[in-house]
C-alpha cells in the first residue's frame, strides 16, 4: 500500500552497508599502544631522514601536552590510544613494478570496490594511488605524469625521493600544535599521498587516491601533502570504502593544501568510511585536519562528500593570505542510524579583495546528528572581502537532529557577508507527487535528496558526480521490497 | 464494442476517513471511457478527498465499498502502480521539488512505468520530440521544461505544468483536482485546450471543480453533485448552469 513516514524510517533503518568486506592480507606489525619508541619505531621502519623523525618526536612532545577536545557535537567513547597498532603494513613481496606483483587478493578488493586498475589503466585520464592499509601497493600513470614534471606518489616516496620538498611545505598551513589529532597524526603518520604540479602546469587529468583501512584494530593516520605551484591546476579526489568492523577504528588524516600565486587546487571527497551498524555498533572516527593555504590570486575548492564514518569532526577550511585569493566549500553530509557528523569550513580571510563561498547540505536520518560548524573571518586588512555561506538541512525523520552553527568574525567595515540557511523535512507532498506520476518510494528518496544535494554534486568531477549520485542512493535508499 | 471493457471506473458505496472523520460516505460513481464527468460541490463535500482515494493518498482511509478500475481491484495497487495503469491526477497544489528538473522528473516517471511493462526506456531522442509536442500544448516555454519541478512557477504555470505531464503521461483516467482554481481566463483557455486535445474515446476524464466557468471550455457528458461524502444528484452539462443560476440549496435541502 500507500508508501508513509514510518515505512520510510524503516527503510533507512534496514539499509547494510555495502562495501563491507575485509582483504586477507598478511600484515607487518608492530607492537600495540603509543609512546617515543614507537615514533622511532615508525620512523626507522620508513627509512626516514633525521629531519622528519625530529619532526614527530616534537609533534608527540606537543601532543602529550594536549587534550582530546570535546566541543564538537557528537558523543562517543575515547579511543583508547595504547591499545591501537600505530603502523601496519601489507608485507611487500618486493619492489611492485606492475600489477601482476600485486597480492591477488588486493586486487580482488579493489575489483569489489569497482575500480580495477587494469581498468583504471585502460581509462584514460585517472591515476590512481591505491592505499591499502598505510602503504600505498600500486600506483600507475606515474610515468606520464612525469613527463610533465608532475610529482603524484605515496608521502612515504616523497621523503625519499623529493625531501626537499616535503621538508619546505610539510606543517606548513596545519601545525604541528594545531589540535590534538593533528599533532597525533604529525607524530605517527604512517603514509598518504604527496603531489607536486610544476609552475605553469595544468594537469591533465583527475588524480585520485582511494584510501581504506583494512587492518583490524589498526589506527590509520593519513598525511597528504599537495602544492600547486605559481600559475598550476590540479584537481584531485579522495575516495574512500572500508570494510565492515565490530571495533570502532580510528582515523586521524592531515591533508595541506598550498596553492602558490595564480594556482588553482580542487579538492574533491567521496567518504563512505564505515558508519556502524542499525544499532550504532562499529564504524570509524574520522577525525580530520584538512587546510588550504592560498597566495596571491589563487583558488582552493574543496567539494565533499560524506556518507560514511560512526563519527565524523571534518573542517576543510582555507586561509586567504593572498590578495585576490578565492576559497570554496561545497559539500554534502549524510548521516543515518546513530551516525554524527560535525563537519563545516572556516574561511580565513587576511588579503585584500579576497572571496569565499560555503555552501553546505545536511541530510539527517534514523536517529543521526549532522551539525554544520563554520568560521567566516575577515582580517583587518581584508578589504573588500566577501562571503557567501548558504547551509541547509534536510530531515528525513522526527527522531535525527541537525544543527548550524555558523560563526563570524568581522574585523573589517567594507566586508560583505551573506548567510543563508534553512530546514526542511522530506516532504510527504512530495512523495506522493512523485509516486502518482510513477515515481516509486525508493527511486522517489533518490530523486528528492539527489535533487537537494545538486548544487554540490555538480561541483564534483563529472566521472565522480555519478558515483556520488550512487553512493548517496545507497547511503539512503532501503531495502525496500 | 464490448460493453465490458467500456467500463473504466466503478466506485460502489466508498467510504473514506481521515483520522476519526468520515468524509465519504457511500459514493458511487460509473466512469467509462470517452467520458468526461464533472464533480461539483461545496467545501467540505468531499471532492477533493475522492480524488486522493483513487490516487492512492495514504492518509485516507478506505472504511467500506469497493472500487474497480479496468478490472483490477484498485484499492489493491500502490500509489505509483496506479500510475503506471494509467491513472493521473493533476493536483490542486502541485508539488515543488527543488534541483530535480521537470524533464529529469518526467523521464524518471516514463522510464519507471516502462520497466513495470519490461519494456526498455524510452530512447533520449523519442523522449524530446514527444517533449517538444506536448508541451506545444499548453504553450509550456523551453525554460520551464528545465527548471526544478514547479519551482518558481507561477499559479498558471503550474497547472499548465500539470496538463503537461499528463500529456507526457497519457492516462487513461484523468482526475483533474480544482485545475481552474487559481486560473486567470487565458491560463484557463490554454488548460481547457490542452484537456480537450487529449481527449479520445480510449481515455476519460474527472473533472472536480468549484465553479461552472471550467465547464464552458471542458464540455462535461455528466456532471454529478457532490454533498456530503456522498453524490446526490447527476445530470448533463445542463445541471452545471443550474447549479451556477441557483446554488448547492434547493439541492441540500431537498437531502436534508
Amino acid at each position: 500500500m500507500a508508501y508513509s513516514e514510518d515505512d520510510l524510517k524503516q527503510d533507512l533503518e534496514d539499509q547494510e552497508y555495502e562495501f563491507g568486506f575485509t582483504t586477507d592480507v598478511d600484515s607487518e606489525k608492530i607492537p600495540k599502544g603509543l609512546n617515543e619508541e614507537i615514533v622511532r619505531i615508525i620512523s626507522a621502519k620508513k627509512n626516514e631522514p633525521e629531519w622528519l623523525l625530529e619532526y614527530r618526536l616534537n609533534a608527540f612532545k606537543v601532543w602529550q601536552g594536549m587534550v582530546e577536545p570535546d566541543w564538537a557535537h557528537v558523543t562517543y567513547e575515547k579511543p583508547n590510544l595504547q591499545e591501537i597498532i600505530f603502523y601496519s603494513a601489507p608485507k611487500p613481496k618486493k619492489e611492485l613494478a606492475s600489477l601482476d606483483e600485486v597480492d591477488p587478493e588486493i586486487l580482488k578488493t579493489m575489483d569489489r570496490l569497482g575500480i580495477s586498475l587494469d581498468e583504471q589503466k585502460k581509462l584514460t585520464g585517472v591515476a590512481v594511488d591505491f592505499v591499502m592499509d598505510s602503504v600505498s601497493v600500486a600506483t600507475s600513470f606515474k610515468e606520464k605524469l612525469g613527463e610533465l614534471g608532475v610529482i603524484f606518489c605515496s608521502f612515504s616516496e616523497a621523503v625519499q625521493e623529493h625531501p626537499e620538498l616535503v621538508k619546505k611545505y610539510l606543517g606548513t598551513v596545519v601545525p604541528t600544535t594545531d589540535n590534538y589529532y593533528a599533532a597525533l597524526n604529525s607524530a605517527v603518520f604512517s603514509d598518504g599521498s604527496f603531489c607536486y604540479i610544476p609552475k605553469g602546469t595544468k594537469c591533465p587529468m583527475e588524480l585520485s587516491t582511494y584510501f581504506r583501512i583494512n587492518e583490524s584494530g589498526t589506527g590509520q593516520f593519513e598525511r597528504t601533502l599537495l602544492v600547486a605551484d605559481e600559475g598550476s591546476y590540479v584537481s584531485y579526489l579522495e575516495g574512500c570504502t572500508a570494510p565492515q568492523r565490530d571495533e570502532n577504528q580510528l582515523h586521524a588524516a592531515v591533508v595541506e593544501l598550498i596553492a602558490l600565486d595564480d594556482a588553482e587546487i580542487k579538492y574533491s571527497t567521496v567518504q563512505n568510511w564505515y558508519p556502524g551498524d542499525k544499532d550504532g555498533v562499529g564504524g570509524v572516527f574520522n577525525f580530520v585536519t584538512k587546510r588550504g593555504i592560498c597566495e596571491r590570486n589563487a583558488k582552493i575548492s574543496w567539494t565533499q562528500v560524506e556518507t560514511g564514518s560512526a563519527i565524523t569532526w571534518k573542517y576543510p577550511s582555507c586561509i586567504l593570505k593572498g590578495d585576490n585569493s578565492v576559497g570554496e566549500f561545497y559539500s554534502v553530509a549524510v548521516t543515518n542510524n546513530y551516525q554524527m557528523a560535525d563537519t563545516g569550513t572556516k574561511m580565513l580571510h587576511i588579503g585584500k579583495n579576497t572571496k569565499s563561498t560555503i555552501i553546505s547540505k545536511g541530510i539527517s536520518a534514523g536517529h543521526s546528528h549532522n551539525s554544520y560548524r563554520g568560521l567566516v573571518k575577515i582580517g583587518k586588512g581584508a578589504d573588500n572581502s566577501r562571503n557567501f555561506s548558504q547551509c541547509d538541512s534536510l530531515l528525513m525523520t522526527d527522531r535525527c537532529g541537525a544543527h548550524t552553527y555558523p560563526y563570524v568574525e568581522c574585523e573589517n567595515p567594507t566586508a560583505q557577508l551573506e548567510h543563508e540557511a534553512t530546514t526542511s523535512k522530506i516532504g510527504e507532498d512530495q512523495m506522493f507527487y512523485c509516486m502518482q506520476r510513477g515515481i516509486g518510494e525508493e527511486k522517489a528518496i533518490s530523486l528528492i535528496v539527489n535533487g537537494y544535494a545538486k548544487e554540490v554534486l555538480n561541483k564534483l568531477p563529472m566521472e565522480f558526480a555519478v558515483e556520488a549520485q550512487k553512493l548517496l542512493e545507497i547511503s539512503l535508499e532501503g531495502s525496500v521490497g | 464494442m464490448d460493453k465490458e471493457i467500456k467500463k473504466m471506473l466503478e466506485v460502489k458505496n466508498l467510504h473514506a476517513s481521515v483520522g476519526d472523520k468520515e468524509i465519504l460516505k457511500g459514493l458511487n460513481l460509473e466512469v467509462k471511457a470517452g467520458e468526461v464527468h464533472a464533480i461539483m460541490g461545496p467545501n467540505g463535500s468531499g471532492k477533493s478527498t475522492l480524488s486522493a482515494v483513487l490516487a492512492g493518498r495514504e492518509e485516507y482511509e478506505v472504511t467500506e465499498g469497493e472500487v474497480s478500475y479496468l478490472g483490477k481491484e484498485l484499492l489493491e495497487l500502490n500509489p505509483e502502480e496506479r500510475s503506471w495503469e494509467g491513472i493521473f491526477l493533476a493536483f490542486q497544489y502541485p508539488v515543488e521539488i527543488p534541483g530535480v528538473s521537470n524533464i529529469n522528473f518526467l523521464k524518471t516517471a516514463i522510464n519507471e512505468r516502462q520497466k513495470y511493462f519490461g519494456k526498455d526506456p524510452v530512447a533520449a531522442k523519442e523522449f524530446l520530440k514527444m517533449v517538444k509536442e506536448k508541451s506545444a500544448l499548453v504553450e509550456l516555454s523551453d525554460k520551464l521544461k528545465n527548471r526544478s519541478v514547479n519551482v518558481g512557477f507561477s499559479g498558471g504555470e503550474k497547472k499548465r505544468n500539470e496538463i503537461f505531464q499528463m500529456a507526457m503521461l497519457e492516462p487513461k483516467l484523468s482526475i483533474l483536482d480544482e485545475t481552474d482554481s487559481g486560473l486567470d481566463i487565458d491560463a484557463l483557455r490554454i488548460v481547457a485546450h490542452g484537456v480537450n486535445t487529449l481527449k479520445s474515446k480510449d481515455n476519460a476524464s474527472i473533472v472536480i471543480t468549484h465553479y461552472q466557468r471550467l465547464l464552458d471550455y471542458i464540455v462535461p457528458d455528466f456532471v454529478h453533485v457532490l454533498y456530503d461524502g456522498r453524490i446526490i444528484k447527476t445530470g448533463g452539462k445542463e445541471l452545471a448552469l443550474e447549479l451556477e443560476e441557483k446554488g448547492y440549496d434547493w439541492l441540500t435541502k431537498e437531502n436534508a
